[in-house]
């Protein structure tokens, strides 16, 4: 029987791998966007599982805002990302280093 | 019921409808040559609004069932947070101009972000804390790189967005933990399970990712990487707006959730939020000391002034809060003038804003050295300026609820801190002018932004002009 603990688990693993994903990534600013995407799709099974569980209709409206709201972010986060582009002609992760920090 | 609600949420509906409509207006007509009138208008609503919602009573009410809640503490933020956003807006208006940087959207982006932090101020929920978040952040992503041809603005956006999306996150994680553990995403409902002691591990998990993902938002140590780098690459217009008004509210957001959330279990978040004080002191104070950059070391300066913000939080009781909110005040007049002045730190046409261009500043200009000088001692909390009482304010509320040694921290810090706002001074009065000193002179809007903020920081000893005593009585409506 899968359980609240079994949904929580594969969230919990998600969620580690989307902020490995943005910290070890060396190559490619894309691969953080995919990596910000699954920290959220992480949180929204997180939702829905404790939605389900305690039979609260509460979680299930917070994931239609948090995909809502994760549309939103990939499109600035995109779009920023062509600027990006067009001014330095690179989007590799080791090249964003204008300024030491 | 409905007709209710919208009356209590109308100062935020009427500013998003504001801002849709000029959005709109502007990109069917005459784009960006309505860049400056719509500038001094979104400051004109500001204003409206501050005034309005200063003015609307002193009654706390909640609407939407508890997801947004009115009451003293929201309306004392939102009127610091827009009296803020105006005077930036103005202040700038000019630099953006003359650097062909006045798009119109610059205006309706700053009025949707004000939008998200009247939201987050008065969040009564989870959700509605996410939403007003977000709203802010993703307005405020798209400013940071507003001078989209220039490699340094488009990166300050590109890490602004990856590390701000990063904590929405964490702090998403953390509110779903919350959500399961709790049973219901209202502040009000999350209080009754959430005692001293009796908090479950979920719970306790939950409320460290939110303290994180906030944490990130206000840019205390060890969650403030992004802030140099932004502060530095952002034109210094953008800058200044986010040295001010966006503290405000995440800070503001920070005391709601620790207080109505979780305010039965002060102890188990005082220690983290007091964790975070330290190193953000000593971070701010001690980083500071190498940078040749003026916004960069403004960035190390604010991660500081934010530590100093959570000591009084940290204190976990009302005077705690009034004591926060006194010293937000102070620090987002403060940066007013300061910006003010760095906004006009030009050489040869060619804005310069390393630290070496104010040398022999007192020779060439008095005035705004001495208006620099007062800020920076102020800044510095050195008495008798106003700086000083708001370091003082937090200090002893930390002394009185039981954290003397983090008090002492404090105080440690800011002698290291002071360090660097004399260094300074010292140049402005002591150093030799070289080639890099700045020769521009400052229009008259930034002159009296300078000069009227050093000038409160003197005024201001006789009786804060009555903020502490509003800073007590916002304070006495979230903590209870």
């Amino acid at each position: 029987m899968i359980g609240l603990e079994h949904y929580l688990s594969v969230a919990a693993a998600l969620f580690v791998i989307g902020i490995f994903g943005i910290f070890l990534n060396r190559k490619n600013v894309i691969i953080i966007l995919m990596s910000i995407e699954l920290m959220l799709l992480a949180v929204n099974i997180n939702l829905v599982a404790f939605s389900a569980h305690l039979g609260d209709l509460v979680g299930q409206v917070f994931t239609l805002f948090v995909l809502t709201v994760a549309a939103a972010e990939a499109a600035i986060g995109l779009a920023i990302l062509v600027c990006f582009f067009r001014t330095r002609g690179t989007i590799a992760v080791e090249d964003v280093n204008n300024m030491k920090g | 019921m409905t007709a209710t609600d919208l009356a209590i949420v109308l100062p935020e509906v009427f500013l998003a409808l504001f801002a849709i409509g000029s959005l709109l207006f502007a990109a069917y007509t005459a784009k960006d040559d309505l860049g400056p009138a719509l500038t001094w208008a979104t400051a004109a609503v500001f204003v409206g609004i501050a005034g309005w919602v200063a003015l609307s009573g002193d009654t706390n009410r909640t609407a939407f069932n508890g997801m947004f809640i009115d009451d003293g503490f929201a309306r004392f933020a939102k009127v610091v947070v827009l009296l803020s956003g105006a005077a930036v807006l103005v202040m700038t208006q000019e630099f953006l101009t003359r650097r062909g940087l006045m798009k119109f959207e610059y205006p309706l982006l700053i009025a949707l972000a004000t939008v998200g932090m009247m939201m987050m101020v008065s969040a009564g929920d989870l959700m509605a804390l996410y939403m007003g978040l977000e709203l802010q952040s993703l307005a405020l992503y798209v400013v940071a790189a507003l001078r989209r041809d220039s490699p340094r603005s488009t990166e300050a956006g590109l890490k602004y967005f990856v590390l701000g999306a990063l904590s929405s996150g964490m702090l998403l994680y953390g509110a779903s933990l919350v959500y399961g553990f709790a049973g219901t995403t209202q502040f009000a409902g999350i209080i009754t399970t959430a005692d001293e002691g009796g908090m479950s591990i979920g719970l306790l998990i939950g409320l460290v990712f939110v303290i994180s993902g906030l944490a990130f938002k206000v840019s205390a140590a060890p969650f403030h990487m992004w802030t140099p780098d932004v502060y530095e690459g952002s034109p210094t217009a953008v800058t200044a707006f986010f040295a001010t008004a966006p503290k405000v509210a995440a800070m503001a957001l920070f005391a709601r959730v620790m207080h109505d959330a979780f305010g039965n279990a002060v102890g188990d978040w005082q220690q983290i939020v007091a964790f975070l004080a330290v190193i953000s002191m000593f971070l701010g104070a001690i980083a500071a000391i190498g940078q040749k950059d003026m916004k960069r070391l403004m960035a190390y300066s604010s991660i500081a002034h934010m530590g100093y913000a959570l000591v009084g939080l940290a204190a976990g009781t009302e005077k705690g809060v009034s004591a926060m909110l006194l010293y937000m005040a102070i620090y987002v007049t403060m940066n007013i003038g300061t910006f003010a002045f760095i906004l006009t730190m030009e050489r040869d046409g060619v804005h310069a804003t390393s630290i070496d261009g104010v040398r022999g500043l007192s020779k060439r200009e008095p005035i705004k050295a001495l208006a620099l000088l007062v800020l920076l001692f102020s800044l510095a909390g050195v008495p008798p300026m106003v700086g000083f009482f708001g370091k003082f304010a937090v200090l002893t509320a930390a002394v009185d609820a039981g954290l003397g040694w983090l008090a002492v921290a404090g105080a440690v810090a800011s002698v290291i801190g002071a360090y660097y706002y004399l260094r300074l001074v010292y140049f402005m009065y002591f150093g030799e002018e070289t080639d890099a000193a700045i020769d521009g002179a400052m229009p008259t809007v930034q002159w009296g932004f300078l000069v009227a903020s050093a000038a409160l920081m003197i005024l201001g000893i006789v009786n804060l002009f009555g903020v502490d005593g509003a800073a007590t009585l916002a304070a006495i409506t979230l903590v209870n």
